[in-house]
């Protein structure tokens, strides 16, 4: 019985993290300008992190949780970066 | 096959059901928002719900999952959650700050509100315009 609960919910919960990537890749794509697509690639990260740590869930594999954990702080400084050469137009000074 | 789900209590599953269901539907609901909102400074505010209670709870139903299940501790979903909650707020005004310079110059003044809903204004306005 449970597992049959925990199954419908993972399965429902990838769905969605994989309509909510493709929906943030269409504003990348679509995005008017930079910030747009700067915005959107940092929730782009968020919903990927989100997915890899519910696909860990499913498998019971414990070691998707390192990639998680390298995909939120890569996101991090990753959008940082972007942002600062969108505000100074270099990123190291 | 899947032997690890049939060993959490039926009460467990339910809670661990409901935390990442509803932490996948904000996050959806933030990516729609970020689809359907009109002008930049709107679709900022979407994708925090899928950071802040989309990670939540989604790391809080994998948490629980992961000590029922006996594999591990629960230290690393903790330390997901708190980068995720401490890094967003100084990413999104580092990234509010770019455009705000992007839109013209300089930032609007509380003095004058009347400055800050034009500016906003102009910025819905050029939403659409080819400008990069």
């Amino acid at each position: 019985m449970s597992e049959t609960i925990l199954t419908v919910a993972l399965t429902l919960s990838q769905l969605c993290l994989v309509l909510a990537m493709l929906l943030a890749t269409l504003r990348l794509l679509r995005g008017p300008r930079a910030q747009d697509r700067v915005l959107s690639l940092d929730a782009l990260y968020v919903c990927g992190m989100l997915l890899l740590v519910v696909t860990g869930m499913r498998l019971g594999s414990s070691y998707l949780f390192e990639g998680a954990l390298i995909i939120g702080a890569l996101g991090f400084v990753s959008t940082v970066a972007l942002s600062k050469f969108l505000l100074r137009g270099e990123v190291i000074e | 096959m899947t032997s690890h789900l049939a060993q959490v209590p039926l009460w467990a599953a339910i809670v661990i059901a409901v935390l990442v269901v509803l932490g996948s539907g904000l996050t959806l609901l933030g990516a729609l928002g970020l689809v359907r909102l009109s002008s930049f400074f709107d679709r900022i505010h979407a994708p925090t719900l899928g950071t802040s209670w989309g990670t939540a709870g989604v790391m809080l139903g994998s948490a629980l999952l992961f000590t029922l299940t006996g594999d591990r501790l629960v230290i690393h979903e903790i330390v997901i959650g708190a980068l995720m909650m401490t890094t967003t707020p100084v990413t999104l005004m580092i990234l509010g700050r770019a455009a705000l310079s992007r839109n013209g110059g300089a930032r609007p003044r509380a003095a004058n509100p009347a400055s800050i809903t034009a500016g906003l204004d102009a910025d819905a306005a050029e939403g659409g315009s080819d400008r990069r």
